[in-house]
């Protein structure tokens, strides 16, 4: 069952963007957002710099290695001895100090460039909250909640509208990382923190945690969908409704809220309205679950509600023991959830 | 020459009883016997570390494997980075000043034998108690495991609440009395080589080896000393209801950050100045040539102790802090490369002329050159701020640091194995052996960690159980364990090439490298007594006054 669930890695449509992206979708050399294009500047300058001068010392250190090795072993006469020269000493000292404030200076202009940047009016804000191990996002003037697959709207350069992150931890340390988007922000408890982004092309972004933070760091994943402004206030508008009642599933909907399912998930309209586990109320309008990790099909939702350590080994969910009847009642219920 | 080669009895070992023999290296409080067992002791713990490493590498061999289970992989890693730093690289690099500091400034013991006894035997109880827990570390909960929190233990990962047992407080208890072991060695070198020197030995006439393990003993004291009392912290937070890093308590994360790096930075110096103590006194002999610029290679030792201290937080570029504080610790490290710069020409200098005879030693230390190039070249790049944004935590940050841990640091420390082997034993090593761990060892390092730059710049975060195909990870990750295997075939032929020559080798005389400082002017391996009549000298190579009284160096100092 393993090999089904875990080896192909799963395409869906925006996926597809993978193919357009060299070498990896999570390249940090193919930036897609303001700050990660500013990052990628400074990179470059940093690696011609550095490139020189391992060109330089390279080359001397493989000269001197040829050139000074002991020739004929048998003259056992010593080489000139020379104690040192204080020009070449000051030589050596003075131009690494120049490369190194060109350096600083060129990276001080970057700091500034990233983290001074202020909201401008048609910002959207967004707060992401770290879980072990999954992720929350709480849209601002909106009651929309939602886990694991973060929408936001295309920003024109032009008349930009960026998405400003404020990260949050609910339990240990986590960090926000979608190389193409923008550099890592870490979310510590008790210790706010922010980022932004502001995506010129429309595509699905990956990333993961990446700050260690327990069993399942390696199962959470970050998946950052950028649609043009329109279908993204559609999105908006659709995730703000509360979930759907349909007498067709009245029976899985028993079935979760008479277990201990309500004390973490959230369904808006229903009274399941925990707070420990990802919202539920548009689990369907999601492509992935487990933080990104499994496909999200009827088959997999009813695997991982019967034991999600299955998927993810030391996640905190807990397998409810359900039988075979209530599995699929509840799939089918959670399947409604649209 | 003749007037150096003095006769020197050493008790015959042979046929004596074994127990007789063990008592007298577990009482022993010569430095040489306590250089000896630091360096043994380190060994084993070499092969520990070594074995976890492989079991990631073989985790990680393709995405979606499941050798090991992630509770696993997560306490193999936590371990692989505490044993390295704590068990492995400080005692092997403490047993090399050890035995070579007194005997290089014409010294018969260190300053406080007693002391130096302690200090190791703490030191290596730690050591027992850390990987005690894989017995007992679940306490009555049942079976035992190890601590799972990573070696830099972040909180609040390691509160009550989330690490449950005891295999944290095995973590903090085994570092703390690493700490204790490594204080009072740092405190017994500092107080050595200001005090023991022999006569004429003035500082500016001290090997280098002498001056940069001083500054290793003062770094030991100023950044251990908060590893420790945070751990004390830590241990009051768990076990007396305290909340420095409980953050459910409104305790603080960050401030375990500093407490770590404080530590943790001036340690990569802790460990890379004794290993370019090794450097600076391999790569002159070698090239037949005085070390270039002595005082220059002082002046920057000193200044990289220095400003050292000042680096810490370029580990926490991405932990939120504000713009002037990012920038701070910007230029910090980036000036650090100046002096680092400086040794590395004034190696390169050195060898400038000379005539280099590439025995296995100066090999590694050759090797160590061009890798350390690279290695400070990668670190450059993490110091831009923005740049490490992206790079920290991922792949690259891991080949970057394994880079300097293992292409510089462990480089120089197997030549300084092969340099000071035959001062130990008295029995020369195999040189084709030699030259064959080098070359596969070179071939298992550029295997792994040059490509595991890559996975980094594709975004592959460090300390994943496992990874999802599609990321353009896989072929990299393939290559690197492909490395560890040379790697391990490189170990297998050096500890072959010791034991056989430890029994089997060549006599080795005093002084088979025709070198210049005072620890080849005694016996191999040198009597308890280290010196029949105290040494006295005159310039900073005094075996080269010796050998050349026609044009001796204090002519020019």
């Amino acid at each position: 069952m393993r090999a089904i669930l875990e080896t192909t890695p799963f395409l869906l449509t925006g996926e597809l963007l993978w193919a357009r992206v060299p070498f990896s979708p999570t390249n940090i050399f193919a930036p897609a957002s303001t700050p990660a294009e500013t990052i990628h500047g400074l990179s470059l300058l940093v690696l011609i710099i550095t490139g020189a001068i391992f060109l330089t010392v390279f080359s001397l250190l493989v000269f001197a290695v040829v050139k000074f090795r002991e020739k004929n072993s048998s003259n056992t006469d010593e080489p000139a001895q020379v104690y040192g020269s204080v020009q070449i000493e000051l030589a050596w000292t003075v131009i690494p100090v120049l490369i190194v404030v060109v350096l600083f200076l060129a990276t001080v202009r970057v700091i500034a460039k990233v983290q001074n940047a202020t909201p401008p009016p048609g910002a959207l804000k967004v707060t992401v909250i770290g879980h072990q191990f999954w992720w929350e996002y709480r849209y601002d003037k909106s009651n929309v909640v939602t886990a694991n697959e973060l929408h936001i709207p295309l920003s024109d350069p032009a008349n930009p509208t960026p998405t400003f992150l404020t990260l949050l931890s609910a339990d240990t340390d986590h960090s926000f990382w979608v190389p193409r988007l923008a550099g890592k922000t870490d979310l510590i408890p008790n210790h706010p923190n922010s980022t932004w982004i502001d995506p010129h092309e429309p595509g699905l972004y990956l990333g993961q945690c990446s700050q260690y933070c327990g069993v399942q760091h390696a199962k959470m994943l970050l998946r950052v969908y950028v649609q043009p402004r329109a279908e993204f206030d559609r999105w908006l508008a659709q995730q703000s409704l509360p979930a759907v009642a349909s007498d067709n599933v009245a029976e899985g909907r028993r079935v979760f809220e008479s277990t201990v399912c309500v004390n973490c998930h959230t369904i808006r309209g229903t009274m399941a309205d925990g707070k420990f586990g990802p919202d539920l109320t548009h689990l369907m309008s999601r492509d992935t679950i487990a933080a990104g990790s499994v496909r999200n099909t009827p088959q997999n939702l009813r695997l991982w509600v019967q034991n999600p350590q299955t998927f993810k080994p030391g996640c905190l969910m807990p397998a409810m023991g359900l039988s075979g009847a209530q599995l699929d009642a509840i799939t089918a219920y959670l399947e409604s959830l649209r | 020459m003749s007037s150096v080669s003095v006769t020197y009895d050493n008790p015959p070992t042979a046929g004596r009883p074994i127990v007789e023999i063990l008592h007298e290296w577990v009482t022993t409080v010569d430095h040489k016997r306590i250089g000896i067992l630091y360096i043994l002791y380190a060994l084993v713990f070499l092969i520990f570390g070594g074995a976890e490493a492989t079991i990631m590498r073989l985790q990680l061999i393709r995405p979606h494997n499941d050798l090991v289970s992630p509770e696993v992989f997560d306490r193999m890693f936590t371990m692989h980075g505490t044993t390295m730093i704590f068990f492995f690289a400080m005692p092997i690099l403490f047993g090399f000043v050890n035995y070579l500091v007194p005997l290089m400034i014409g010294a018969r013991d260190m300053a406080f034998p007693r002391l130096n006894a302690f200090s190791f035997w703490i030191s290596a109880f730690g050591g027992l108690l850390l990987y005690f827990s894989f017995f007992g570390g679940n306490g009555l909960y049942g079976a035992g495991n190890a601590p799972d929190v990573g070696w830099f233990a972040y909180a609040p990962l390691t509160s009550q609440t989330f690490s449950l047992g005891h295999s944290t407080d095995f973590w903090t208890i085994s570092v703390l009395l690493s700490g204790v072991g490594s204080v009072g060695t740092a405190i017994n070198i500092i107080t050595t080589v200001l005090t023991m020197r022999c006569r004429g030995m003035t500082l500016g006439k001290m090997p280098l080896l002498a001056w940069l393990s001083l500054t290793m003993g003062g770094l030991v004291i100023l950044c251990v000393s908060p590893l420790t009392a945070a751990q004390l912290m830590l241990l009051i937070d768990r076990y007396l209801g305290g909340h420095f890093f409980d953050t459910q308590a409104g305790g603080s994360a960050v401030i375990w950050m500093h407490f770590f790096w404080i530590f943790g930075h001036p340690e990569v110096y802790v460990l890379a100045i004794p290993a370019f103590a090794f450097a600076s006194e391999i790569i002159p002999v070698f090239s037949r040539k005085a070390i270039f610029g002595y005082p220059v290679m002082v002046a920057a030792t000193l200044a990289i102790g220095f400003i050292s201290m000042s680096v810490w937080a370029h580990h926490m570029f991405t932990v939120g802090m504000t713009a002037a504080g990012n920038t701070f610790f910007v230029i910090s490290t980036m000036a650090i490369a100046v002096p680092t710069g400086i040794k590395i020409f004034n190696w390169l200098a050195t060898m400038w002329g000379g005539k280099i005879q590439f025995r296995t030693p100066m090999l590694f230390c050759t090797g160590f050159l061009f890798q350390f190039l690279i290695a400070g070249l990668t670190g450059v790049m993490l110091a831009a701020a923005p740049f490490d944004w992206q790079l920290s935590n991922s792949y690259f940050v891991v080949a970057h640091f394994h880079y300097v841990i293992v292409g510089g640091i462990l480089f120089t420390i197997f030549g300084a194995f092969y340099y000071w082997f035959p001062k130990m034993s008295g029995r020369m090593y195999n040189e084709w052996l030699g030259k064959l761990h080098f070359w596969v060892f070179v071939i298992g390092f550029h295997l792994t960690f040059d490509f595991m730059h890559i996975p980094g710049i594709l975004g592959m975060p460090r300390r994943i159980y496992t990874y999802e195909p599609g990321r353009g990870w896989d072929v990299w990750n393939l290559i690197v364990t492909i490395g560890v295997f040379f790697q391990a075939v490189g170990m297998l032929i050096f500890l072959g090439n010791l034991l056989w020559s430890w029994w089997h080798g060549a006599d080795a005389g005093s002084d088979p490298w025709d070198a210049w400082t005072l620890e080849w002017s005694t016996a191999s391996p040198p009597p308890a007594y280290n010196f029949a009549v105290l040494p006295e000298v005159r310039s900073r190579r005094p075996l080269w006054d010796l050998k050349h009284p026609e044009d001796p160096d204090w002519h020019y100092e």
